[in-house]
């Protein structure tokens, strides 16, 4: 078809065209049956002739309109398809080839509909077919194209770029056959391209599909001057384009949301921008990554580490009311030290407390009220560091002189010492190298450092432990002590320049920062992250989501700095004690050249229309023509009288045809919101087949009833949720019946489901052959689960204890039968430290509905009414059955409650105790 | 041992219409005795209804003579006024009465026998004799009559358009036929001559359907009588429309021509219309046609 992308599946169909002239002489001839009717006025007709001019042969429109629906017939039947796959020349099998890195992962739905027309032609050659991933090698695996579809949602992208090693091992698991090669690309340029293609090109042709947008990514954000900068980049350049960071972080609740959005403005040549966000301390604090609105990647991501993070720090020194010189205040030095990198706070001890500073300073503070003493000591055991400094004050008071003083590191000898001054001996000191198990260790000590005065510390044995650094003669500068979860940290110099150069120096700053006072960490060295082990918090995926990454095992200092992404070292946040470091996609080294493709290679875009079978839309329009000759044979054969009939019959029609569609539509949107938000309405997931979900939909009226009947919850008729297409959030309960062939709900569904689960929202799952499997994977219902709730944040399981609080939300139950009485249910575990209390029934177990209750006892069924109320569903026999029912309603009517009302009824384990102050 | 018991089933069915048929009849002719209850003027009776003086005007022949002699005046004996003693009905009970052309109207023949039984009802009231044409039930008096009449009725005829039956017509009677008209003319014009020999006047009450005047077909279409008797075949039903309707409204003519002509009173009733005005303009002729 010259013009018109349209191709027949089965062409020689359409010789039966030909015929239609002869079935237009055919139809022509015959006359529409006449209509019977008695009417004694037929005497006064007798006689009366008709019209000439009136033919009796079919008007010529009826016989268009039927000429019309055979056509329609004969091309629908031909198999019309438009946009078809071109043609390949070979028939042999075919390689689906991605990159499958992070580049790709902005265009992956395209990507998808073009390799799922790819594998649609490919099916219909009957060609074999191999996926593969550049990112992520497999073996190559030449199978009919029906058998991949069904996985193409699993060759996701992932978040690290193909490389030359990667490359290799395709190669190599390629062999030697021959066939040829559809190269999704991602548009970058790497050192995997070119062996690749080399290996490609030896085995059969070559076809690129490459989109032409550009790859957008994001480096991690600096934190300059009280703004963040976000520097984004994209691979072509051109256009000026203007693209949106997104910061986005948790709110005060703690929700994820978007706490800022920033334009970013790409020159019509330049392959990055630039911009700068100034916001409030408090809040950039919370931002935990900035995302590209106009981009959905891994590159796109920036993870922010603590960088972001301001730690508080506490300044108090000993005597406010002195009026001194600026330049002397004990607090001046420490100020212009922190004020670009942390937050500020100064004030009375007992104010700033309550604030609890991530630091406090003390500067020559000698003596605290006993009041003081004990809230800092408090806060200091919780976790907080205590930084203090020496001076005359505390030089010349009795802390720490007999015995230790829990908020000093040493014991201290009366007076300290003063060297280089005009009245002694020595000379100032310098300070010596710090040791290796020091935290300084590694800093540079500058030459020209000394220390004229400073306070000693008594001998004893413990001494060595706590010094952190020293002087060249062997005196403690810093020393350490660690008290409950905090420490507490003595420079036994001033805070100001009198006693030693140190505050002055640059050295001091970077004191501070090891002593994780500052916010700032530079980017550590790969020197200082030799020997550490990081363990990953949170990972991104492909499209730049974040996964909960515990499981993965930890990644060296050194590889986490350097090394390239791959399956091994996954961008994300890595934690090692208090440090948190993000590992971004995006670097400033990262590449991000644009693929220049030899010009013998055909590239083609993703844009490609996806290919449509025609044959349903012309069978569809052939009986929607024959609804219409219907509809005119009446009207000329007359049973159809005058017009207001006809527009009545058009009506009815249209509505028919109009109507289904139009209900859906709306059903869809607010009318089904408002209607579900406005009662409780139970809701199960569909799972596609009808049966099943008949009998969810029957099982939760049963429940509904039941509930409306015996308790203060009044649902409305429950609703049927597609996990695809709608909001979740609007119903508190979700009931998924398991059966082995649904299918596996996308990652978008996935995500909401997640969401809904982090939400409180609770999901039943129902294998429903408690009858012949146990739980587990021993029958297929279960094995379908395993694989449904495996991308589920689901928490550690366990099955019902006997205390939970499902067992006496509203009735008192020992098991939870449904149509199969099964003891294996399945609920969150209990947390490890929950522990029986002598003389209480129950053990005290603290907040939280379980987000999921997995059983196969086929609640529905026994609960599964029809209009009328009757159970549609046998359960057991005779009034034992009718007994497991009233039972597995109890259930229902428990989980409910337990949905609803949270672990309320947990807390009745307190009744005793509370009778008991009460004096009863 | 036969069909007693089927027979005994259709007896029953056929009681069933009567009631109904006569409480449709009564209740109809109770709307209008109301208003028109006794007859109390002058007529051409047998009764005396008083003494007047001469008029001019007064033929000779119709003084009283012997009222006359008792005093010095001329006196005119008159009689009250008494309908003729005999109205003889005829319904047309064939096929094409039992044409209804939807649900909401009823059957020609239907309302045909209702308002004919009505009358009756109103006539025997009033004490006159009521009967059929032809020898089947001559006119008599009282309540018995109504049921044997409305008993009458129910006999379905022969043939696919009513004859209407003029033997045995009592002299200077009054006569109705109801019938939807569309058999043969020439038989009603028999019919009617031979009645006006007799001095016989009456009424022609002419109950049709309404689609039987607006003739609403449309389409390629074969009409047939309701007896199966007839048939026309016709590709466009619409375009006969004109046509058709100008031959009713000449049937029409023709039988309003023939009862001025005989002195009879034409009248037609379409089915969608109330029987209630049918009966009264009915009732009203047979006071005026005196």
């Amino acid at each position: 078809m010259a013009g018109l992308p349209l191709a027949f599946a089965a062409p020689w169909l359409l010789l039966a065209l030909a015929a239609l002239p002869v079935l237009w002489l055919i139809l022509r001839a015959i006359p529409p049956a006449p209509v019977r009717r008695l009417f004694p006025g037929v005497v006064l007709l007798l006689g009366l002739k008709d019209d000439d001019s009136v033919s009796d042969r079919t008007p010529w429109w009826l016989l268009l309109l039927r000429m019309l629906a055979v056509a329609a017939v004969i091309v629908g039947l031909a198999g019309p398809v438009l946009n078809p796959q071109p043609k390949q020349d070979g028939r042999g099998p075919l390689l689906i080839l991605m990159d499958g890195g992070w580049a790709s992962a902005d265009g992956w739905t395209r990507q998808r509909e073009v390799i799922a027309g790819m594998l649609e032609g490919a099916a219909r050659d009957g060609r074999r077919v191999a996926m593969m991933r550049v990112a992520a090698p497999e073996p190559a695996l030449f199978q009919p194209a029906g058998a991949w579809r069904s996985r193409l949602p699993g060759f996701a992208p992932v978040p690290w770029q193909p490389d030359a090693q990667m490359a290799q091992e395709v190669i190599e698991s390629l062999g030697d056959a021959r066939f040829d090669t559809r190269w999704i690309s991602d548009g970058l340029d790497g050192p995997q391209r070119a062996p690749l293609l080399r290996a490609l090109e030896a085995r059969g042709d070559v076809t690129i599909h490459q989109d032409g947008a550009p790859v957008y990514g994001v480096q991690r954000p600096r934190f300059e001057g009280g703004e963040v900068t976000i520097v984004a980049r994209r691979s072509v350049a051109g256009i000026a384009a203007e693209v949106t960071a997104l910061a986005q972080g948790r709110d005060p609740a703690g929700n994820e949301t978007v706490l800022a959005s920033l334009p970013l403005t790409f020159g019509a040549s330049e392959h990055s921008a630039e911009g700068a966000l100034s916001l409030p301390r408090e809040m950039s604090a919370r931002i935990t990554h900035f995302t590209l609105r106009e981009a959905q990647s891994a590159g796109a991501v920036a993870l922010s580490d603590d960088s972001l993070r301001r730690r508080e720090v506490a300044l108090i020194a000993g005597r406010q009311e002195r009026e001194e010189l600026q330049l002397l205040s004990p607090l001046h030095y420490l100020r212009q030290a922190l004020v670009d990198t942390a937050e500020v706070l100064e004030g009375p001890l007992t104010d700033i407390l309550p604030a609890n500073p991530d630091v406090v300073v003390l500067a020559d503070v000698a003596v605290l009220a006993p009041a003081e003493e004990e809230a800092l000591t408090d806060w200091v055991d919780e976790g907080g560091l205590l930084l203090r400094f020496a001076g005359p004050r505390l030089a010349a008071s009795d802390v720490s002189r007999e015995a230790e003083h829990p908020l000093m590191p040493v014991r201290l000898r009366v007076g300290g010492r003063s060297v280089g001054g005009a009245m002694t001996w020595g000379e100032p000191k310098s300070l010596a190298p710090f040791d290796q198990d020091s935290p300084f260790h590694g800093l540079e000590v500058p030459d020209d450092l000394r220390v004229s005065a400073q306070v000693m510390a008594q001998p004893d044995p413990a001494l060595a432990d706590r010094v952190i650094a020293q002087l060249s003669d062997g005196t403690p500068l810093v020393t350490r002590k660690g008290l409950g979860e905090g420490q507490v940290v003595l420079f036994h110099v001033t805070a100001n320049a009198e006693w030693s150069g140190l505050p002055l120096s640059g050295l001091f700053v970077r004191m501070l920062d090891r002593l994780a006072v500052l916010s700032a960490t530079d980017r550590a060295s790969a020197k200082q992250m030799e020997g550490t082990i990081w363990q990953p918090v949170r990972v991104l995926d492909g499209q730049g989501d974040l996964h909960d990454g515990q499981a993965l095992p930890g990644v060296a200092g050194e590889d986490l700095s350097a090394a390239p992404l791959g399956p091994d070292l996954r961008p994300g946040l890595y934690r090692e004690g208090d440090r948190l470091l993000a590992r971004n996609v995006v670097t400033e080294e990262t590449d991000l050249t644009p693929m220049q493709w030899p010009a013998r290679l055909p590239v083609e875009g993703l844009g490609a229309p996806r290919t449509v079978d025609l044959s349903g839309g012309f069978l569809a329009a052939a009986l929607i023509v024959l609804v219409l000759d219907v509809i005119g044979s009446l009207l000329v054969s007359g049973r159809l009288t005058g017009l207001r009939a006809g527009l009545r019959g058009a009506a009815v029609l249209i509505a028919a045809l109009v109507l289904p569609f139009e209900g859906q539509a709306q059903e869809g949107d607010d009318a089904r919101a408002i209607r579900d938000t406005r009662e409780v309405v139970l809701a199960h997931v569909v799972t596609g087949d009808a049966r099943l979900d008949e009998a969810a939909q029957a099982g939760l009226r049963g429940l509904s009833e039941v509930l409306f009947f015996r308790t203060s919850i009044e649902p409305n008729a429950p609703a049927a949720v597609d996990l695809e297409r709608d909001e979740l959030a609007f119903y508190p309960f979700l009931y998924w019946p398991v059966s082995p062939d649904q299918p596996i709900p996308s990652d978008v569904a996935y995500g909401k489901l997640n969401a809904y689960l982090r939400s409180g929202g609770m999901i039943l799952f129902d294998t429903r052959d408690a009858d012949v499997a146990r739980f587990g994977a021993s029958g297929p219902n279960g094995r379908k689960l395993q694989r449904l709730a495996e991308p589920l944040d689901i928490p550690p399981l366990e099955p019902v204890p006997d205390d939970h609080v499902l067992t006496r939300t509203f009735y008192l139950l020992q098991d939870f039968p449904g149509r199969y009485q099964g003891r294996d249910v399945w609920v969150e575990a209990a947390p490890p430290d929950a522990e029986q209390i002598e003389g209480m029934p129950f053990r005290n177990l603290n907040d939280g509905v379980t987000p999921v209750v997995i059983g196969g006892n086929d609640w529905a069924a026994a609960w599964a009414v029809d209009e009328r109320g009757n159970s549609l569903y046998p359960v057991g026999r005779g009034r034992a059955g009718e007994r497991q029912r009233e039972l597995s309603y109890r259930f229902g009517v428990n989980l409910i409650m337990h949905v609803l009302s949270g672990n309320y009824k947990s807390d009745q384990v307190h009744v005793p105790a509370l009778l008991d102050r009460l004096g009863q | 041992m036969s069909d007693a018991p089927t027979l005994r089933a259709r007896a029953e069915a056929e009681a069933a219409r009567l009631p109904p048929l006569l409480a449709q009849a009564e209740h109809l002719a109770g709307t209008v005795l109301l208003g028109e209850h006794g007859r109390r003027r002058a007529g051409m009776g047998d009764d005396f209804w008083q003494y007047r003086p001469v008029q001019p005007g007064d033929t000779y022949r119709m003084i009283d003579w012997r009222r006359s002699a008792k005093s010095g005046q001329h006196f005119v004996r008159e009689r009250e006024w008494q309908v003729a003693q005999s109205v003889m009905l005829w319904v047309d009970g064939a096929a094409s009465m039992g044409f209804a052309s939807s649900q909401r109207v009823p059957e020609k023949g239907e309302r045909a026998r209702v308002i004919a039984l009505a009358l009756t009802i109103l006539l025997i009231r009033a004490g006159e004799r009521v009967g059929l044409t032809g020898s089947l039930l001559p006119p008599r008096r009282g309540e018995a009559q109504i049921l044997r009449l409305t008993e009458a009725l129910l006999q379905a005829q022969p043939g696919d358009y009513g004859v209407p039956e003029a033997r045995a017509m009592t002299p200077h009677a009054r006569a109705v036929f109801v019938s939807d008209f569309l058999g043969e003319t020439a038989a009603v014009e028999a019919a009617l001559t031979k009645a006006a020999d007799r001095g016989v006047r009456g009424v022609l009450l002419q109950v049709l359907d309404p689609a039987e005047m607006a003739f609403p077909y449309q389409g390629r279409t074969v009409f047939q009588s309701m007896g199966r008797t007839l048939r026309h075949e016709t590709r466009k039903a619409g375009d006969l429309r004109a046509r058709y309707q100008a031959r009713m409204q000449e049937r029409q003519a023709a039988l309003a021509d023939l009862c001025r002509v005989t002195g009879w009173q034409y009248h037609r009733h379409l089915t969608d219309a109330s029987a209630q005005s049918a009966l009264l303009w009915l009732y009203r002729a047979m006071e005026r046609g005196r």
